[in-house]
């Protein structure tokens, strides 16, 4: 089985706590550390569960970014997966999931053709869970996002989707793109050898040109969004703190609650 | 909007604004910002010295935007059931169609779902798009994106809200690329900004470090979707009149290759914390599980449900379905207890927008009593059982 891992370098943010520039209204970047975004970790570890089962098959990471998410690459390569290939332009730059999608869909097609293709429901940064979708309906495959389980047989996918409020079973033809979600499995840790294999295998790095996109589909330039005003958000102004024995605060609060018809 | 800014490179010299002919630039603390004086000429794109300043071709569209008139809101349903969200989006979406001067619609997919249909209209639709079929009883992506695709071809909507939910964040994505446009994520604010009907989105970025608005100035239709339990409901009357459009259904094998087998609803007991109008929420603070049994009772007493932390599920103490925050359920109840939780930027996103906040927590420099109404600094299991003490002797 032909497997396609779609993996992206994020920042950190959900375990560092951020800091903003307060002049200029921007994060500071510095000193927090880059990983390979957690869905996607759960994504790439759904595909080496089936390596597992059947190790005729084989993995391959597609990634998009900045040229310092080489490092990430080599990680999924020490997990596991067999070939990476890495979109880096500057025509790729300040991409909307629109645009996003338009060069990792054309980057799977000239790969060649795949059973499966995994992705993570959305990354940590943008949190817009559309550029799986997105690429699956420029590929023209099915698609199954939230997916908490999936087992292959006979050709198929069946997956549990995961809902707000249960999960339903989707039964899909390979090849489909699927997206994965934190519940789906526990990402392993690369191992020593997988950490030497991984530099023995090759990062294959194209741009437009070898993806043949024009460059007014991708990159700013093809994105149909645009970010017009970023800010930090504003938080409600501190209250009041109240002051005393447990006992002396709890009936403070609860009289001011209740003064307020609160409760 | 084509000449921009990289704030990355920027060092606030200042030449850009002393050349620019059109008072269009000014400083905003170190950083020079464009205003809506601009008019693309690029003189500051030649007298920038850090090609910080770029002047970006618009993206090339062959659609007419004046075309493209009315609101629409995706009326999911389950089980033939409305979701609250979609009468929050009738809300918003009433808001946006007057102040656009054009009509609000909802579009509805669903198998003999009539009767929601007339509710769409109590909720202030003015026309109803329904789309009735066997396939489309429960959301598939095929199914419903070539049904809504077709039916934005043919009445050429400007504006498509969605919830932001688990079907409708794997909806909007397909309609995006099937009507070749813009489509943002989890708005919390939207506004009609200017005098192009441009729609203003917000949404938090950055695990809620950051907001960002956002346009989608040369596409249509614009799409949003929009957390559940963020927007004001719209008003449920009667008397109101609307029109029900039926709409074509159409699929074959291909839009219908992926099947549901099955809907597994959770056995336990659910957790709505977007409707709830108390909550008593736990994290790492609690220390354990045994936390959740104390906040329980607590909101018991309330009639309220229990909300989590991150760290609290990710430590196993309590089901995903309880979380709170940016990965989770945003909420706004009455009231807001948070209990043992510092108050993480992810979580503060999803619960700051409470009527009332209290906060309690050993740590007095914790972030959530920046966001609190009332602080209390204290062990919770102490204070705890001495506001339910205090509860009971008010109920008496």
């Amino acid at each position: 089985m032909k497997i396609l891992v779609l993996a992206k370098r994020v920042l950190d943010t959900a375990n560092t706590n951020l800091k903003m520039d307060p002049i200029r209204g921007t994060l500071i970047k510095e000193g927090v550390p880059s990983i390979l975004n957690p869905d996607d970790a759960n994504a790439l570890e759904a595909a080496l569960a089936i390596k597992d089962e059947d190790p005729e098959t084989t993995i391959t990471i597609l990634t998009m970014g900045a040229p310092a998410a080489k490092y990430m690459i080599r990680e999924c390569l020490a997990m596991g997966a067999d070939e990476a290939y890495f979109l880096t332009d500057d025509a790729f730059g300040g991409a909307d999931t629109y645009s996003t999608s338009a060069t990792l869909a054309y980057a799977a097609k000239k790969i060649g053709d795949f059973d499966l293709i995994l992705a993570g429901r959305q990354s940590i940064v943008g949190d817009t869970a559309q550029v799986g979708p997105q690429v699956a309906q420029r590929l023209g495959l099915p698609l199954v996002t939230y997916a908490q389980n999936i087992k292959i047989k006979d050709g198929k996918a069946l997956v549990e989707r995961q809902l707000e409020d249960g999960y339903e079973v989707i039964e899909a033809p390979l090849p489909c793109l699927i997206t994965a979600v934190g519940e789906l499995n526990t990402p392993r840790y690369m191992t020593a050898g997988g950490i030497l294999a991984a530099y023995e295998k090759e990062i294959i790095t194209w741009g437009c040109s070898e993806i043949e996109i024009d460059a007014g589909i991708c990159g700013l330039v093809g994105s149909p969004t645009r970010v017009v005003r970023s800010f930090a958000p504003e938080l409600k102004g501190s209250g009041e703190m109240l002051e005393g024995s447990p006992q002396a605060m709890a009936e403070t609060l609860i009289s001011k609650l209740h003064e307020k018809h609160v409760i | 909007m084509s000449v921009q800014i990289n704030k990355e490179k920027c060092k606030g010299c200042t030449l850009c604004v002393k050349a620019c002919p059109f008072d269009a630039l000014a400083m905003e603390g170190k950083l020079a910002v464009i205003n809506e004086n601009c008019t693309e000429c690029g003189v500051c794109v030649e007298t920038c010295k850090f090609d910080a300043i770029v002047k970006i071709d618009d993206m090339q569209s062959d659609i007419n935007k004046d075309d493209y008139r009315g609101v629409w809101v995706f009326a999911e349903q389950r089980d033939g059931k409305l979701m609250s969200v979609a009468i929050e989006l009738l809300g918003e979406g009433r808001k946006l169609a007057d102040e656009l001067g054009t009509e609000l619609c909802a579009i509805f997919l669903g198998e003999d779902v009539s009767n929601e249909a007339e509710k769409l209209i109590a909720y202030g639709a003015e026309k109803v798009y329904l789309a009735e079929d066997s396939e489309l009883k429960s959301y598939r992506p095929g199914a419903y994106s070539k049904v809504i695709t077709a039916a934005i071809e043919t009445y050429k909507p400007e504006i498509l809200l969605m919830g932001a939910t688990h079907i409708g964040r794997d909806l909007g994505p397909c309609l995006a690329i099937n009507s070749k446009t813009g489509l943002t994520a989890d708005c919390t604010k939207l506004e009609i900004g200017d005098e192009e009907r441009n729609l203003y989105q917000t949404r938090p970025a950055f695990g809620g470090n950051l907001m960002a608005t956002i346009l989608c100035p040369y596409s249509r239709p614009q799409m949003a979707t929009v957390r559940p339990g963020v927007m004001k409901a719209a008003e449920y009357d009667a008397s109101r009149t609307g029109e029900i459009i039926n709409l074509a259904v159409d699929l074959d094998e291909y839009d219908l290759r992926a099947k549901v087998l099955e809907i597994v609803k959770s056995t336990k007991h659910a957790v709505s914390l977007s409707d709830a109008e108390v909550i008593v929420a736990g994290g790492n603070g609690l220390g354990g599980p045994e936390g959740f049994e104390l906040l329980e009772q607590f909101a018991e007493k309330l009639g309220g449900v229990v909300g989590a932390t991150r760290a609290a599920v990710d430590s196993g103490w309590i089901a995903h379905s309880h979380l709170v925050g940016q990965t989770g359920t945003t909420v706004r109840p009455k009231i807001y207890f948070a209990c043992g939780i510092s108050g993480a930027i992810q979580h503060l996103s999803g619960m700051s927008d409470s009527e009332y906040i209290v906060a309690i927590n050993t740590n007095k420099n914790a972030p959530i009593f920046k966001v609190a109404d009332y602080g209390l600094v204290g062990d919770l299991y102490k204070i705890i059982p001495e506001i339910m003490e205090q509860i009971d002797q008010l109920n008496n």
